[in-house]
Formats: structure tokens, C-alpha cells, sequence
């Protein structure tokens, strides 16, 4: 067991400086100096030269690298020259949001998900064909075509919630729920899958033997058993969530990390972009790691190795 | 993989879908004949005298959008780059992810954990970030696009035939080909590829249908496919700021971009299920 901690705490830090590595390079990537973004375009080439020396970009590479290194490790996340503002205090300030929408969205996955996947397993035959291709169909729309079509029938239309922004509850639930009906579809899947496998099991069986109703053995018996694989999935989703949702956040207005990450990116705001990557990486690694190690005391028959 | 398709021809379903890829795949192909007027045009009665496009009707069958051109005639084209982009990305996506995958999975050693430690780096960054600030950072253009979603979607490819391989690479036969002298790659190419077909065609059927959401979504972004060109997800883009007037240019490319997402996901999954009949694999 801490053999195994050990291993795979080892391994999530080697992604993480793999990380670090990856969005480092991702500013040399960019089109654009971020000198040049300082300096205007009128500066002189001395002006240029001086900003240069005082970002330390006419520094070896390794070293640039080092430093950058040096500054995460004090929980620095870099500065913005476009913004003028420090990268780590404006991903604060979008995390609320961001939070949020994340336990909204999982709120209504599996809202979507569980009973969908319930049913389907317990039914079988036309109910289950009818609950897969819905599932599918969750899946298979972009997110902004179900926000737009959301947005344009019950904001627009019904008039039931507000059309975009961030304040109250009513705000919350498009954006939650255009996300929940995609996510709802893998939960939906991935639950009947699992269920469709535990019901095959003896045990299960037995407490048919016994006289028990069918609900009574699929939502007592079997339900438990078969919910990992969907805790193992909220644990990813939370650290995909985490990233920001680009598209839901542009549709309707929602000031989280991923409409920060997507101002940065027209803008060419290289420091932003770096955080704002590395921060969704960061929630990734650790999601994958909650998913791995809860797991186990859900079911202990799974053992860490 | 006669038995397979004797399973997938039962299933209706699966047929159904697979009658609406070649149906798609028919549109696309045979574009220039069946779209009613050049997707570029812009009508001069294409507008209402305010300027606003106009809603379907016996002359523009699915209206028109705000530069007054034919909306059917643009989503028959934009079938095309859906479709090309699609099929081209994901196969380079498959084909990449396949390389990296087998090598890794027979080599093991340094080469394959190295390979495989970098398939760990790529899941952990937020693919549909990666994909927008790639797409950013190069001017887009229909073959750029389809790379960036390439370079993105190899990965989860590259996990699952890294499993196969390992459990190919321990059978006697491949032990037996090694011992007749045979180098890596002629058993890595001859006798464990083939062996792979089954998932690589599971995978290239299901990858098309996130390749094509994954394109809409750059070009409802608008940093996909570039204007003159029909995309789906672009001419929600162009129509978004109109939409509350004249939802029509939200809903039809939206429910094109359903068809097509739709229909190769129940292909692929029916194909998984015919390959693999018990079930062992599924899920997911």
C-alpha cells in the first residue's frame, strides 16, 4: 500500500515537471514577443533591449527554465503584461465560478446519468436501445449547440432563466445542464455497463432466490457494486471541470477559468495561457490520482498494487 | 471478421447509422450536383429589406444566412470539410497513436517506458485547451486544423493498443517468430499489427465522430476552418450573434453535426460489439 503511494505519487510528479516543461515551451511557441507587448510599437531598440534583459529572456534557455521553475515552486504563476496583473490572483478570482459550474455540472451528470443507466440495465431490450441512442445523442452534440438550443428555448422563449452572466442560482443552471447532458451520456454508458456485469454475478442470484423484488436487487444490491467506475469518472471530470469549460463559458457568459483561458488566447497573453494550462494539468494529475485511490475503498476487493 | 459482420448485419440499428455515414459520405462526395445554388453566392432577394436572413421557404429550402446565401447549399458543402476533416485527422490520429502504441508495447525496455510516460503527459493537459491555443497559435487553415486535432486525439489510441500489444507480444508464436530470427519490426509490423485490425477499425469509425465535434467546435470558436470555406461549426459562428431571430442557422447545422457525430458513434460501437461478442470489452 504505501509501496504503491510511493509509486504513484512518484509518477504524478514526473507528469507534473513534464508539464511544466510543455507549457515553458508553449511561450517560445507563440507568435508573439511578449517584449514587443511591453514595449509598444514605437520603443526604441534600447527600450526593447533593456525590457528584454529585465525579463531575463536573453538568458540561456536551461536557465529561463530554472527560474520559471523556481518561481512555481514559490506558487508564483507568472505575471501578465497585457493585464498587468499577477496570473496567480486572476485564476483566483475566476475559481468560484469555475467551481461552481464544475459541481453543477456534475450535479446534473449524474442527475442524467444514473437513472438513464439504471434503467437501461434493469430493462434491457427496447427501453435499453432507446436509453443508449439517447445517451449517444448526448454525447454526439457539441456543447454549444445544446447551450444554443437550451438558451434560445427556455431563456429566450419559456423565459424561465436569465439569457447570460453569473450572480444567482437561475444563472447556474443552463450552463450546468449543457454540460450535464453530454457528461450524462458517458455516465449513463458507463452505468449500464457495469451493471449489466455485476447482475450477472452469483450473488446477485442469491437475492433473486430469495424473493427479492427486481428493484429491491438492482438498487440495493447491485447499484453499490456497480457505481465505481462512475466515481472513478466524477474524480477525471472534476479535474477536466477544473480547466475551465471554454465553449459553455463563452455561450453564456460565465466568468470562469476557461473564459480567462480563451481572452488570453486571442489575446496572445503567453502568461496566462502557461497558468491557466498548467493549473487544468495540475487538477487532471490530481483527479486521476483521487479516481485511483478512492476506488479501493469503494470496493475493497481492489487492491493497490 | 466474417463473423463479425454476420453480427453487424443483424444489428439494425448499426445498419441504419452505417445507411446515414453513406448517406453523408454521398452528400459530400456529390456536392456540386446536389446543392441547389453555389454555397457562396449572395442572393440579392436572399435577405428581408431590413437585411435580415431569411427563414425557409420553396425557394431557400432552409433559409438563408446573413449574407443572403443559401443555407441548404452551404451545409451540402460543409459536409465536405466535416468529412475530410474528420477521416483525415482521425486517421493520422489512429496511425499515430498505433505506431507509438506497438512499438512501445513490444519494446518495452527504455523505448516504450519513455513512449509510454509521454502518452501519460499527454492526457494530463486539457485536450480542447491544447486544441484552441494550437489552433490560435498557427493561421488555421482545413489541413492545419485537421493536424491539431490529430496531435491532440492520438493518445487514448496509443493506450489501449499498447494493452493489446503487451498481451500479443507474450504468445508462443511471436516468441517462435523471434527465435526464427525475425528483427522487431518485421514481427512488429507482420505478425502484431494485423492482429490489431479489429480495434483500429473500432477506433477509426468512433475517433471520426470526436474529430467532428472537435472541428465544430474550433470553427464555432472561429479559429477553425477559415470563412469562405462552409463548416458547420462555423456557420453557427457567423450566425450566432442573429440567432434569437433566426434560430433556423443554429438548428439545421447543429442537427447536421448531430447526424454525422451520431451516426459513426453507433457504427463504431455496434463494430465493437461484433468484434467482441462477450462483451469483455465494453464500456467506456
Amino acid at each position: 500500500m504505501i509501496a504503491y503511494l510511493a509509486r504513484r505519487f512518484l509518477a504524478s510528479a514526473l507528469i507534473l515537471i513534464g508539464v511544466t516543461m510543455v507549457t515553458f515551451a508553449l511561450a517560445f511557441l507563440m507568435p508573439a514577443d511578449p517584449v514587443r507587448q511591453i514595449a509598444g510599437r514605437n520603443a526604441t531598440p534600447e527600450t526593447v533591449e533593456s525590457i528584454r534583459h529585465q525579463l531575463g529572456l536573453d538568458r540561456p534557455v536551461p536557465e529561463q527554465y530554472a527560474t520559471y521553475l523556481g518561481h512555481l515552486a514559490e506558487g508564483d504563476l507568472g505575471h501578465s503584461y497585457i493585464q498587468k496583473t499577477d496570473v496567480g490572483q486572476l485564476i483566483m478570482s475566476r475559481l468560484p465560478a469555475t467551481l461552481l459550474l464544475m459541481l453543477g455540472a456534475i450535479f446534473f451528470e449524474l442527475a442524467i446519468g444514473i437513472p438513464l443507466g439504471i434503467l437501461a440495465a434493469a430493462r434491457r431490450g427496447k427501453a435499453d436501445r432507446a436509453i443508449m441512442i439517447l445517451a449517444f445523442a448526448g454525447v454526439s452534440t457539441p456543447q454549444f449547440v445544446v447551450g444554443l438550443v437550451l438558451l434560445y428555448l427556455l431563456a429566450y422563449l419559456a423565459g424561465w432563466f436569465p439569457m447570460s452572466g453569473y450572480g444567482s442560482l437561475g444563472h447556474l443552471i443552463l450552463p450546468a445542464l449543457t454540460l450535464g447532458i453530454g457528461g450524462g451520456g458517458w455516465y449513463a454508458r458507463i452505468l449500464r455497463s457495469s451493471l449489466v456485469e455485476v447482475l450477472r454475478q452469483d450473488y446477485i442470484r442469491t437475492a433473486r432466490a430469495k424473493g427479492l423484488t427486481e428493484r429491491a436487487v438492482v438498487i440495493v444490491h447491485a447499484l453499490r457494486n456497480a457505481l465505481l467506475p462512475v466515481v472513478a469518472m466524477v474524480g477525471l471530470d472534476i479535474g477536466t471541470f477544473m480547466g475551465g469549460a471554454v465553449v459553455v463559458e463563452s455561450v453564456y457568459g460565465w466568468p470562469g477559468i476557461g473564459q480567462l483561458a480563451w481572452q488570453a488566447i486571442q489575446r496572445l497573453d503567453i502568461p496566462i495561457i502557461m497558468g491557466v494550462t498548467l493549473v487544468a494539468a495540475i487538477a487532471i494529475v490530481i483527479g486521476n490520482l483521487i479516481a485511483d485511490l478512492v476506488t479501493p475503498l469503494i470496493d475493497p476487493r481492489i487492491r493497490l498494487r | 471478421m466474417g463473423e463479425a459482420w454476420k453480427r453487424f448485419r443483424r444489428d439494425r440499428l448499426a445498419l441504419g447509422a452505417f445507411a446515414a455515414v453513406l448517406l453523408l459520405t454521398t452528400v459530400a462526395l456529390a456536392a456540386p450536383w446536389l446543392a441547389p445554388y453555389d454555397p457562396a453566392q449572395q442572393f440579392f432577394d436572399g435577405l428581408t429589406l431590413e437585411g435580415a436572413p431569411l427563414p425557409p421557404s420553396a425557394r431557400f429550402w432552409l433559409g438563408t444566412d446573413l449574407l443572403g446565401r443559401d443555407l441548404l447549399s452551404r451545409l451540402i458543402y460543409g459536409a465536405r470539410t466535416s468529412l475530410m476533416i474528420g477521416v483525415a485527422a482521425n486517421s493520422a490520429a489512429v496511425a499515430l497513436g498505433a505506431l507509438v502504441g506497438v512499438i512501445a508495447g513490444y519494446l518495452q525496455g527504455p523505448v516504450g517506458f519513455v513512449l509510454m510516460r509521454f502518452t501519460d503527459l499527454m492526457i494530463a493537459f486539457p485536450a480542447l485547451l491544447l486544441a484552441i491555443a494550437l489552433a490560435a497559435i498557427f493561421a488555421p487553415s482545413l489541413w492545419i486544423v485537421a493536424l491539431v486535432i490529430a496531435l491532440v486525439n492520438w493518445v487514448q489510441v496509443a493506450r489501449i493498443i499498447y494493452t493489446e500489444t503487451t498481451g500479443l507480444a507474450a504468445r508462443d508464436y511471436i516468441e517462435a517468430t523471434r527465435a526464427l530470427g525475425a528483427a522487431w519490426p518485421r514481427i512488429v509490423f507482420r505478425h502484431i499489427l494485423p492482429h490489431l485490425a479489429p480495434t483500429l477499425l473500432v477506433w477509426g469509425t468512433l475517433g471520426i465522430a470526436t474529430t467532428v465535434l472537435l472541428e465544430a467546435t474550433l470553427s464555432f470558436l472561429g479559429i477553425g476552418v477559415r470563412p469562405p470555406t462552409p463548416s458547420w461549426g462555423g456557420i453557427i459562428y457567423e450566425s450566432q450573434s442573429y440567432f434569437l431571430t433566426a434560430p433556423w442557422l443554429v438548428f439545421f447545422p447543429g442537427a447536421a453535426i448531430l447526424l454525422l457525430a451520431l451516426s459513426f458513434n453507433l457504427v463504431g460501437d455496434a463494430l465493437r460489439d461484433a468484434f467482441d461478442p462477450t462483451g469483455r470489452g465494453r464500456g467506456g
